[in-house]
């Protein structure tokens, strides 16, 4: 075995497939538990979709070199959504400095330099070009074949991304191209280009195509949404609305509500024939080239006949809080796919685990649960006095990464027993505490309204019944103030005694 | 062996099916079905929470779910159901749990998005109004 190929075929307790950033985080934090596991990923090298992807080379997710706080400290995570994370201070805050300066949003290269630097300073070892082809069940385990040969494990993880082109049944969709084979923009030039799909990838490709195209046309049946309304990262987010503003302002784009019918050739070009939403009326139009921005699904390859359930238009597994397949007990899924277990989603607005902000806090919870519950692992659980409890969560709400990024779906909890007193049990998932018998506790947690308001929320969880307790918002998100300690400490009275 | 594997196109057929959507053309409905999000809850998991804030707009697609309020049951949900209305529209917390019998299928919408919702399919409104009629009536009947 060399360094370059490690983790040959054979057996480990965890076996991880991706090498993205869910991969690699899991790998990481699974690692800082003592929990041996292996890695495998049929890519060369580090990043996973980013290694690709986005097409026009830049990330809608950004990360502050300068912020309110020093980088590498905890609270730089708040305006940090790119790197991952780790207890060893030189794996942390490692995407600023690679990124050049000109914008806030890194581009693609530097994305995947962050990963590979990431994997290089935290030691973590994947065993590339080792493709996972099939799974099956084998005694309490599973066995994982690969390009490499199988590998048996108690706990497979799949972090393989959301990443794999899905097109809808439309007639003649097979004439479009998918996203992901758009070709380069100057070649786009001087054409007329219509686009299937209203969502960010959609607005991505018309952004790209602006000084490019001479007519883009956006059509999906439901209205876009715009993040900048909703107050949240449901719609198309602020950097890919200019599209948008061309077709309200009466440029060179068109935003339609529509049914698309049928995609025929017309000679070197293509007819897309619609029906507008609104009036049932049917329309067509020519273009040089139609492009499927219609979504992407997760490679699962077998795990449906493994007995995997999975649900909706972009087919993710049906996962618990902790995101393990609810029908096949012991498969785990990271990264982007923890997106699947939607937590409360108050209010409509989803967590982050679709992005690198929101699933890497997934991924170390998910490796604390697998250390906790399937090796033996303690987690430590420090003692609090029980009147340091509100000031403790109050800094948490103000100053934590952990529910800034993942509102309403992560929550620091301390527990409250008799045997034990009050001790801080760290990040857990909210959906867990709120719906699993558990002692009497607390929980904290940031959401948010549909005004844009984000506020202090508190589950109180005694004799087995939880309650909801919200703190008025604040804008600047500081929460820590006298008028709030005063009111959770009524809150937590009862709690607390 | 229990997969689903539904798409929008799919979600469209399941709600064309639907009594609430009986009324509405096809482009209509493939608007909701772009609308609504599918949501999949495991038996024993909970969809609505009584006392919680923020809830939305289910419609059962597929499966059954028990109403309990206090841990007592007071109704079952199944396939053409819908719940969580009441609490959008008044703008208060649900006053039952809304728990999965067996794996649940629904159509979502989230609570800010039902008035907008209700206003443009006026048809699924007067459809919903009937429903709720009929629960009224139901309970009348069992008070008198």
């Amino acid at each position: 075995m060399t360094d370059d190929r490690p983790f040959p075929p054979g057996d480990y307790p965890v076996v991880i497939v991706g090498s993205g950033p869910g991969g690699l985080q899991l790998s990481r934090s699974l690692s800082e538990l003592g929990v041996r596991h292996a890695v495998l990923s049929q890519d060369p090298s580090a990043g996973g979709m980013f290694r690709r992807f986005p097409f026009f080379q830049r990330l809608l997710s950004w990360t502050k070199p300068y912020a309110p706080c020093p980088r590498g400290e905890r609270e730089y995570e708040r305006y940090d959504w790119n790197s991952l994370i780790s207890e060893d201070p030189s794996a942390r805050a490692v995407m600023p400095d690679l990124m050049d300066g000109t914008s806030y949003f890194p581009s693609r290269p530097e994305m995947e330099r962050n990963l590979v630097t990431f994997a290089e300073r935290a030691a973590v070892r994947v065993r590339y070009g080792c493709r996972w082809e099939s799974t099956r069940a084998e005694g309490e385990g599973f066995a994982l074949t690969t390009s490499d040969g199988e590998y048996r494990c108690r706990f497979p993880v799949f972090a393989v991304g959301v990443a794999e082109p899905w097109r809808p049944e439309t007639p003649g969709i097979e004439l479009a191209t998918h996203y992901a084979d758009t070709r380069e923009a100057h070649t786009y030039a001087d054409r007329e280009i219509f686009i299937i799909g209203k969502e960010n990838s959609a607005f991505e490709l018309a952004s790209g195509f602006l000084q490019w195209a001479k007519r883009i046309v956006l059509a999906s049946p439901s209205p876009a949404k715009l993040s900048v309304t909703t107050n949240s990262l449901v719609g198309v987010r602020a950097r890919y609305v200019q599209p948008y503003e061309d077709n309200v302002l009466g440029g060179g784009v068109l935003v339609l509500n529509a049914s698309i019918q049928e995609i025929a050739r017309a000679g070197e070009r293509f007819t897309v024939k619609i029906r507008r939403s609104n009036t049932n009326e049917e329309q067509a139009f020519e273009a040089d080239d139609v492009i499927a921005a219609t979504g992407w699904i997760p490679p699962l390859r077998d795990l449906a006949k493994l007995g995997v359930v999975t649900f909706g238009r972009n087919r993710l597994p049906a996962i618990t809080p902790f995101w393990e397949s609810v029908s096949v007990k012991g498969v785990y899924f990271g990264g982007t796919i923890t997106q699947a277990a939607a937590g409360l989603k108050k209010n409509g607005i989803p967590a982050n685990s679709g992005g690198v902000n929101g699933h890497r806090y997934n991924g170390r919870v998910l490796a604390k649960h697998i250390a906790r519950t399937h090796f033996g692992v303690e987690i430590p659980r420090p003692a609090l006095p029980a009147a340091d409890v509100g000031a403790l969560l109050l800094h948490e709400l103000d100053h934590g990464p952990e529910m800034w990024h993942q509102r309403s779906y992560l929550c620091r909890v301390v527990s409250v027993t008799a045997d034990d007193g009050v001790r801080d049990e760290g990040i857990w998932p909210l959906a867990h505490f709120v719906d699993s018998e558990g002692p009497d506790a607390v929980a904290a947690t940031i959401e948010a309204n549909a005004r844009g308001e984000n506020y202090p929320a508190f589950y109180i969880r005694q004799q087995g019944r939880v309650t909801e307790h919200l703190l008025d918002p604040d804008q600047r998100m500081r929460y820590d103030t006298a008028e709030r300690r005063a009111a959770l400490t009524t809150i937590l009275h009862d709690l607390l005694g | 062996m229990a997969t689903t594997h539904e798409g929008s196109d799919q979600l469209h057929d399941t709600l064309a099916a639907l009594a609430l959507f009986a009324d509405l053309s096809g482009a209509e409905l493939e608007t909701i079905a772009h609308t609504m999000e599918e949501r999949y809850f495991a038996e024993g998991e909970r969809i609505l929470r009584q006392g919680f804030s923020g809830a939305g707009f289910y419609i059962v697609l597929e499966g059954e779910a028990a109403a309990r309020v206090s841990g007592v049951e007071v109704n079952r949900l199944g396939r053409g159901d819908f719940f969580g209305e009441i609490s959008v529209l008044l703008g208060e917390p649900p006053s039952a749990d809304v728990v999965a019998l067996r794996p649940l299928r629904c159509a979502v919408l989230a609570g800010p998005q039902v008035e907008s919702f209700i206003v443009s399919h006026p048809k699924v409104a007067f459809r919903m109004l009937q429903a709720e009629a009929r629960k009224l009536r139901n309970a009348t009947r069992w008070r008198s």
